[in-house]
């Protein structure tokens, strides 16, 4: 269908795991992540407020720029150098983003 | 030893809100929370947030009904245990629980009401080397007596509303503040950083931004930070009293796996008759337990946190019958 896109996500054990997501009903590629069943902390629920649902884009998709909150976040926890980290929770999930990739990041482990 | 009816560990809004329904029924409640402050994440992550799924409230700030169920709370006199995290749970002889914080207070009750949201919030640190060494010798990561620096020479760093907050209230208290921040700009809300700039410039707060604390010195006590300001490419040493990195908290599960639930990866399973977990006495309500349709939202923490007591009186009261009453009927009685 025209308003499903898939997106690629490797957990932090390393498994691949290919997702699907609507792109009518508002949904962030956190909500998107935690819709599949993949764990991600996520503790503020997708405010920008926490870095819980840290993750790593592997692909060259034109994503959204980075909001100044999103920035600040990032760097609070100390992972706004590192390559493609964004905060999921602030990707929507559109038709742009359709074959996303990306990596779950040590922050967004429920366990940690 | 602390001794009351329900222990509830947890002070976010399912555990405060316990404190009410416990009390309708004559039952009394103590409080502990990793925080020093209670509400849980609704005062830590977003007091200014609104909340538009509350009943009865279009709108409300987080931290507005975080001060509302403090208040509606009262006249039933909880206990808190603040600033302290719970990590034990023994079962007694006389089929009560004591539970013991990391600070050693002791709390006994004949029941439990575990409402830990997500778990012990836990305070992100910097990676600096001899920083555990230095924690309560003069690294703190929350601050509960801000009495303690008083005359003291104290370094805080971080960008987000806890640093900007605590740099403004502690200019008044401490022989000197200075407020280390990796960026330029702050993150926190617009009138802390006015305020905060403006006792910069009156020399009250010693402001150092795009800098970072690299290292820590002394002996067995902290004595100096080195700060790094990467624009300059230069380091200073300040001799310091205390140094506070806030860099926010984060939830994690910790002791709780070690009090012999049943668990789900992360939550607790519960009987939803009354929000039971596999321990008979100890119950789990709000965002910490898990069974079929949960929804992870206050408004049903608040209904768990209803049903739970009356079984918690039961079990407390057995030989008593326990009639519904309607607070339109009866009001509140408040406890003495």
């Amino acid at each position: 269908m025209d308003d499903i896109i898939t997106i690629y996500v490797t957990d932090l054990h390393g498994d691949r795991h290919e997702i699907q997501a609507p792109t009518d009903m508002g949904l962030n590629v956190m909500e998107a992540i935690k819709a599949n069943n993949l764990t991600v902390k996520a503790t503020c629920g997708g405010m920008a407020m926490c870095a819980t649902c840290n993750v790593i884009i592997k692909s060259d998709h034109e994503l959204p720029e980075m909001s100044e909150s999103e920035e600040d976040m990032l760097d609070e926890a100390f992972v706004l150098e590192v390559e493609g980290s964004r905060l999921s929770c602030q990707i929507p999930v559109s038709a742009e983003i359709d074959g996303l990739e990306l990596s779950m990041a040590p922050l967004s482990n429920p366990e940690d | 030893m602390i001794e009351t009816d329900i222990i509830i560990i947890g002070a976010g809004p399912c555990g405060l809100f316990t404190v009410f329904e416990a009390g309708l029924i004559k039952l009394r409640c103590h409080l502990i929370d990793s925080l020093a402050q209670p509400g849980g994440q609704l005062a830590e992550i977003y007091p200014k947030k609104p909340i538009y799924d509350v009943p009865g409230f279009p709108s409300i700030l987080a931290g507005e009904l975080v001060d509302n169920l403090i208040k509606q709370g009262e006249p039933f006199k909880p206990g808190f245990t603040l600033g302290e995290r719970a990590e034990q749970i023994e079962k007694t002889e006389d089929n009560q629980f004591i539970v013991t914080t990391n600070r050693g207070t002791q709390h006994k009750a004949p029941v439990v009401a575990i409402a830990g949201g997500l778990g012990c919030f836990e305070p992100r640190k910097p990676e600096l080397t001899n920083l555990e060494k230095y924690e309560d010798h003069g690294v703190d990561y929350i601050i509960k007596d801000p009495e303690k620096f008083r005359d003291k020479n104290v370094v805080i760093a971080g960008g987000g509303d806890s640093a900007l907050d605590w740099s403004i209230f502690l200019a008044d208290v401490a022989k000197s503040v200075t407020l280390v921040h990796r960026r330029s700009k702050f993150r926190g809300a617009l009138d802390s950083v006015e305020k905060v700039e403006m006792l910069s410039q009156a020399g009250k707060i010693d402001l150092i931004t795009n800098a970072e604390i690299t290292e820590l010195g002394g002996g067995s006590d902290l004595e100096s930070v080195h700060i790094f300001k990467k624009l300059e490419e230069t380091s200073v040493i300040k001799d310091v009293d205390y140094f506070i990195p806030l860099f926010g908290l984060s939830p994690k599960l910790g002791p709780l796996k070690e009090w012999g639930l049943n668990l789900n990866k992360e939550s607790i399973p519960v009987n939803t008759v009354d929000y039971s977990t596999s321990v008979p006495g100890i119950y789990a309500i709000g965002d910490i337990n898990d069974y079929e349709g949960k929804l992870r939202l206050i408004l049903c923490g608040f209904h768990e946190a209803t049903i739970m007591v009356q079984s918690a009186y039961r079990r407390i009261h057995p030989e008593k019958n326990l009639v519904l009453k309607y607070t339109t009927v009866s009001g509140v009685n408040a406890f003495n």
